[in-house]
């Protein structure tokens, strides 16, 4: 018999804990809903834009009637419940009606704080939580005309925006001299005070009320100086309490909010809560990511999986309030420990103020313009050090020095039509779309409708912007920890990590020993673990040719029509009359019908079928060719120039270097791809600064440059250091891909795992302790006498079935 | 039904296919990890791919130019995709896959 789950509260806190649970276990549970409102779940983040006339009800339901009906959960709308009885597991609802439970979720969310004020019981002082409120305030406009806040927080701001839309006068009333004082300083405020005054709203700031006067209704209010106004409607917004009053009657322990643990679980075992009726480490909750984080982390254990803990983190907010951008995060006030970057322009009304701590970022305020708040919050939450980028990072993401196409100017200036990924042809406007009408609320879920940014992802940062700007700012649904896929809540790192410290040597026993979700993995994770495994333990690991991609299967590139393309090593770039007689002959003998210099200087040959590699690889053996790895995830060409041999400007022999370079690294698999360079000068014919590793000789020695990036984003090496001799550029190139081969994560190129781990990291263990540079060497040697294999010859010889239909049926 | 032997179980990798040549075209017949046969028109919906040439993983193949993820039971793609694919009956006898065309 399947056990019973009750959740008292229909908010989206609660819906969204249930949504996940019936993703991890859809037959565990017989669930029933208790709701106090007469609805289905609704976006409650989302009333400002239906005050403000953006919206609609129906448009900012998450889950109508028919969801309850699909999932069969038994909804009870329009019920509150009373009791818990937790010795006979039952509740109670007013209308007499109970409800057995196994389980209990309680997700009863918060309510308004209502000042202890006289007067504050009047007809016409509301508060601004549910459609309820908003249906009164819509009312009130439409006979009234004063209109008066209490408290300039988000929700006041919001509110008094919305009012004033539907056209009443509107006066805020703060208690402080800042506005949105848990999100803002002076200044920002400042700047907001005077846009939000010239959009026409009123302020009294370091206005304290005292009393609300009226007969029947709301007629004026009296602050603590004697000073009145008129007012037909107060909107009380000085914050929110959670609700506890249920848990408390139920013996459950609760201090500000209910007691919960890392698992999301109360007092009592049996009884789990979510939302922003839980105090979590002494921490209360009134945005929304947070509460998702929790559902997940909830779910997980109703599911019954165990192994998810909630930790909560830092969180940012947007207002929304169409003109005013703002962007907060973290501790945006700092202390004596902490140092302030500022920017302030009044005239363009942009300020920016970035709190750094320990070299890292800690809190962010912006004002006017808030591109970059994402990247700032993805700092923030990856801890970066930001040492390097300090110089810049006031400026924004696309001033580090990325020529490619950082994040754009405010995608909300953009028309319908304008291309946002580049790659699938995805436009503003179905993007935009998608995200309403799927209600749509992470990156992947509009990758997977969309398409967009599920290519190349350059496209990434745009995206976000907009799922931001149309669900509304407090959607930094940006997880702390990304897991590898859907098959598993671990985040790469400690997938890498567990590889290490449970001795885990292949993915059968790695899936059962970190609980995989799934039988068989994806085809996301298994290729990832088939190289972690490779790379953690390279003299013993049996590599899995099923976990890899085709590419790789068949180490050949397959193309659009199903054939595959072809490239030879050629050393260094450097090659002769008999190898392009051998490459010329094979190809008219296989009908090649396209051949084609590479940009790595290679020679590709294009619409090979299948079944003929295995013969071509043979002959290409025969003369002298290896494989050129133009397929793998894994070292692809070293690029040279002529250098000193012939260039009248050469101060190195960069061709030789650039062949030694490649006897040495080629065959070694990596995160991701990986290019080499050598160029003979600093005139870097070999483009060595936008490779992962690059050598620049000059008149006294070779400077090395690691983490450029030619492809998506343009990125330029940082320069690690200079060496005297060829041995230990050499040595240096074999520990810094040792580095990266052992901590990257896959599908990570070198340029955005140095600006993950910092240029700093990197220079620590390869340039500054010689000891760890010798020793990463080493193991790049030790695990390269396995690698250096060329897999066409072996393929040509054992596996030559791979490659043959089974059968033919004519 | 008419029943064409494509050859020996053993012959079809685990997590894995082989492709059937066949009048109307490629028929890749896949074996999963608990050793099932499912077989499909070795063209994904979407851009043609051979579905021959993807990462098997319990009934599903992603398609190896985009992607896509075919339920190789039904043949229709998997999550917000829309598209199918033509599938065959197969069966086992004593070691041996055979196919219905």
């Amino acid at each position: 018999m399947r056990e019973k789950l009750v959740l008292i509260g229909n908010g989206m806190a609660g819906v969204r804990t249930l949504e996940e649970l019936l993703k991890l276990a859809p037959d565990k549970y017989d669930i029933t809903v208790f709701g106090e409102e007469p609805y289905g779940n609704y976006n409650r983040i989302m009333l400002s834009p239906v005050l403000a006339g953006e919206k609609t009800i129906d448009e900012i339901m998450i889950n109508d009637l028919q969801w309850y009906e699909d999932n069969n959960i038994k909804l009870l709308s329009g019920k509150k419940v009373t009791t818990i009885d937790r010795l006979n597991r039952v509740v109670t609802a007013d209308d007499g009606s109970t409800e057995n439970y196994d389980r209990l979720l309680l997700a009863t969310g918060s309510r308004p704080f209502m000042l202890p004020i006289p007067g504050s019981d009047l007809e016409g002082v509301i508060s601004f939580r549910d459609i309820a409120d908003v249906d009164t305030m819509l009312e009130t406009a439409k006979i009234h005309k004063k209109a008066v806040v209490i408290g300039g927080g988000l929700l006041g701001l919001e509110a008094a925006n919305g009012l004033m839309i539907q056209g009443m006068d509107v006066s805020v009333v703060h208690i402080s001299d800042v506005l949105m004082n848990q999100q803002l300083d002076k200044p920002a405020s400042d700047l907001m005070l005077e846009e939000l005054r010239g959009k026409g709203l009123t302020f009294l700031m370091e206005h304290q009320t005292e009393a609300i006067i009226g007969r029947d209704r709301v007629e004026k209010l009296r602050f603590k100086d004697g000073s009145e106004i008129d007012a037909d409607l107060v909107v009380m917004a000085v914050g929110i309490r959670p609700n506890i009053e249920l848990a408390s009657s139920a013996g459950i322990h609760c201090d500000r909010g209910i007691v919960v643990d890392d698992t999301m679980q109360t007092f009592d075992p049996r009884i789990y809560a979510v939302g922003e009726c839980v105090q979590h480490r002494s921490q209360t909750f009134g945005l929304v990511a947070p509460l998702f984080e929790q559902a997940k982390v909830c779910s997980n254990h109703l599911a019954q999986m165990g192994i998810a803990r909630y930790i909560s983190s830092v969180t940012s907010t947007k207002l929304k309030v169409t003109g005013i951008d703002l962007f907060s995060a973290g501790d945006f006030l700092g202390d004596d420990d902490t140092e302030d970057l500022v920017f302030k322009d009044a005239a363009r009304k942009v300020y920016k103020k970035l709190v750094i701590k320990d070299n890292q970022l800690v809190g962010a305020v912006l004002y006017g313009d808030t591109v970059d708040g994402a990247w700032y919050f993805q700092l923030m939450r990856d801890g970066t050090d930001i040492s390097d980028i300090r110089e810049n990072m006031l400026f924004g993401q696309h001033h580090l020095g990325d020529s490619g196409h950082g994040p754009s100017n405010s995608v909300d200036g953009l028309p319908d039509d304008a291309e946002i990924c580049g790659c699938n042809g995805v436009c503003k406007g179905d993007i935009v779309q998608a995200i309403s009408k799927h209600g749509l609320f992470t990156l992947d879920e509009v990758k997977a409708h969309t398409k967009a940014s599920a290519s190349c992802g350059s496209c990434t940062g745009l995206v976000e912007q907009l799922l931001a700007s149309t669900l509304g700012g407090d959607f930094n649904d940006t997880p702390s920890k990304k897991p590898m896929c859907g098959c598993t809540d671990l985040s790469h790192a400690e997938v890498r990590a567990a590889i290490i410290e449970k001795s885990l040597k292949n993915i059968p026993d790695l899936m059962s020993a970190l609980e995989w979700k799934t039988e068989d993995g994806c085809h996301s994770c298994r290729p990832a673990l088939n190289y972690y495994m490779l790379s953690s333990w390279p003299n013993e690991y049996q590599d899995d040719p099923q976990s890899r991609f085709i590419n790789e299967r068949v180490h050949a590139n397959i193309q659009k029509d199903g054939t595959y393309s072809v490239v030879p090593r050629i050393w260094g770039g450097v090659t002769n009359p008999r190898e392009l007689r051998a490459i010329a002959d094979i190809s008219e003998k296989y009908n090649v019908p396209t051949v084609k210099i590479t940009g790595g200087q290679r020679i590709d040959l294009l619409g090979i079928k299948k079944e003929d590699l295995p013969k071509m690889w043979a002959d290409l053996s025969d003369a002298g060719f290896v494989s050129g790895h133009a397929y793998g995830k894994s070292l692809r060409t070293v690029k040279t120039c002529v250098g000193s041999e012939w260039c009248r400007f050469g101060t190195q022999d960069s061709t030789g270097l650039g062949i030694k370079a490649e006897k040495m690294t080629w065959g070694s698999w990596t995160p991701h791809k990986f290019k080499i360079a050598v160029s003979g000068c600093p005139r870097n014919c070999a483009e060595a600064t936008i490779k992962d590793f690059g050598i620049v000789c000059v008149d006294s020695g070779y400077e090395l440059h690691v983490g450029g990036n030619g492809g998506i984003k343009v990125r330029a090496t940082d320069f690690l250091t200079k060496v005297a001799t060829e041995e230990e550029a050499l040595e240096y190139c074999a520990a810094f891909m040792q580095l990266y081969r052992e901590e990257a994560h896959y599908l990570e190129r070198t340029a955005p795992w140095i600006e993950r781990v910092g240029l700093k990291h990197v220079t620590s263990a390869v340039v500054d302790d010689e000891v760890n540079r010798k020793r990463l060497a080493e193991r790049f040697h030790e695990s390269q006498k396995n690698a250096q294999v060329d897999p066409w010859a072996e393929h040509a010889a054992k596996y030559k079935d791979n490659y043959i239909p089974i059968k033919q049926v004519v | 039904m008419s029943w064409t032997e494509v050859g020996p179980l053993v012959d079809i990798p685990k997590k894995g296919s082989r492709v059937l040549v066949t009048a109307e075209g490629d028929v890749a017949v896949f074996r999963t990890s608990g050793d099932q046969i499912f077989a499909l028109f070795d063209q994904c919906p979407h851009k043609k791919g051979p579905l021959s040439q993807g990462i098997v993983y319990d009934n599903r193949v992603a398609c190896p130019l985009h992607n896509w993820v075919i339920d190789m039971n039904s043949g229709e793609a998997t999550g917000p995709d829309e598209g199918c694919t033509r599938t065959f009956e197969t069966k086992i006898e004593n070691g041996t896959v055979f196919i219905s065309l």
